[in-house]
């Protein structure tokens, strides 16, 4: 099936402050597009916590948002270090992240099942030293 | 109840109104900001005394209809600004997270 629309982000992996700035800008666009509220916050905060984990982790990234008729995807990629046991870091509370990031809010161990939650599909492929892909998918009901 | 209503109930500091008459269903309190982001519902009043800018993201993701900030804590100006251009409500407080949650579950 042909994608209908795609939004493509480069995420700054530098600046932790303005990371969230993709997935504010899909949210806006996908409320632009009329789709219900529900979905628009499920992808919103699954995207979010995948750019968090890349600024986090991985030096930045980019995601692609797309949007067909009856499901969207979301695709982050990183050249990052790789997730070395994704079982474990799928985990509720299991999280590698570093004291000053946990100052700010984020490193609960809950970005990755935040993920899973909010989407009704996720795929995680990830090779340490390379990086990771993840894919997401929400439906949308008909 | 609407968020300026419950701002002058309980006399709280208007940080940033953006839009003062968005109704309010329920509350979450939190400061780790995934798990805000796993349990927080939509119209939720949200009291946390986390101040930094990742609040403001948090907010606009979840849709929650206003932060509470508790513990008298302060927002950089440029949090401010942010609030202000994505049209987040902030209001705060000197009283502690549990004597706010308690007061406003009272009131809505």
């Amino acid at each position: 099936m042909s994608e209908i629309l795609n939004f493509h982000y480069e995420v700054d992996g530098t600046d932790f402050t303005s990371a969230g700035q993709s997935s504010v800008s899909v949210k806006k666009e996908l409320r632009r597009l009329g789709l219900p509220a529900e979905i628009i916050r499920q992808v919103s905060i699954a995207m979010y916590e995948g750019e968090i984990n890349m600024v986090i982790h991985a030096h930045g990234g980019v995601a692609d948002i797309n949007l067909y008729e009856d499901k969207i995807e979301i695709i982050l990629e990183d050249h990052g270090p790789g997730i070395k046991d994704i079982d474990l870091a799928m985990q509720e509370g299991y999280s590698t992240a570093k004291e000053n990031i946990r100052s700010l809010g984020f490193g609960a161990g809950m970005g990755l099942p935040n993920m899973k939650k909010y989407t009704d599909e996720m795929y995680i492929d990830s090779v340490v030293g390379v990086g990771t892909k993840v894919r997401m998918i929400v439906n949308i009901p008909g | 109840m609407t968020v300026e209503k419950l701002k002058n109930e309980l006399n709280l500091k208007a940080v940033c109104l953006a839009d003062p008459e968005r109704e309010i269903e329920g509350g979450y309190v939190g400061d780790l900001l995934s798990w805000v982001m796993g349990k927080a519902q939509s119209g939720n009043v949200w009291i946390t005394i986390m101040s930094n800018m990742n609040i403001i993201a948090v907010a606009s993701l979840t849709d929650v209809a206003c932060i509470v900030l508790a513990e008298g804590v302060q927002l950089d100006e440029n949090v401010v600004n942010t609030a202000k251009l994505k049209e987040i409500n902030v209001l705060q407080s000197d009283k502690s997270a549990f004597d706010l949650a308690a007061e406003i579950s009272d009131l809505i």
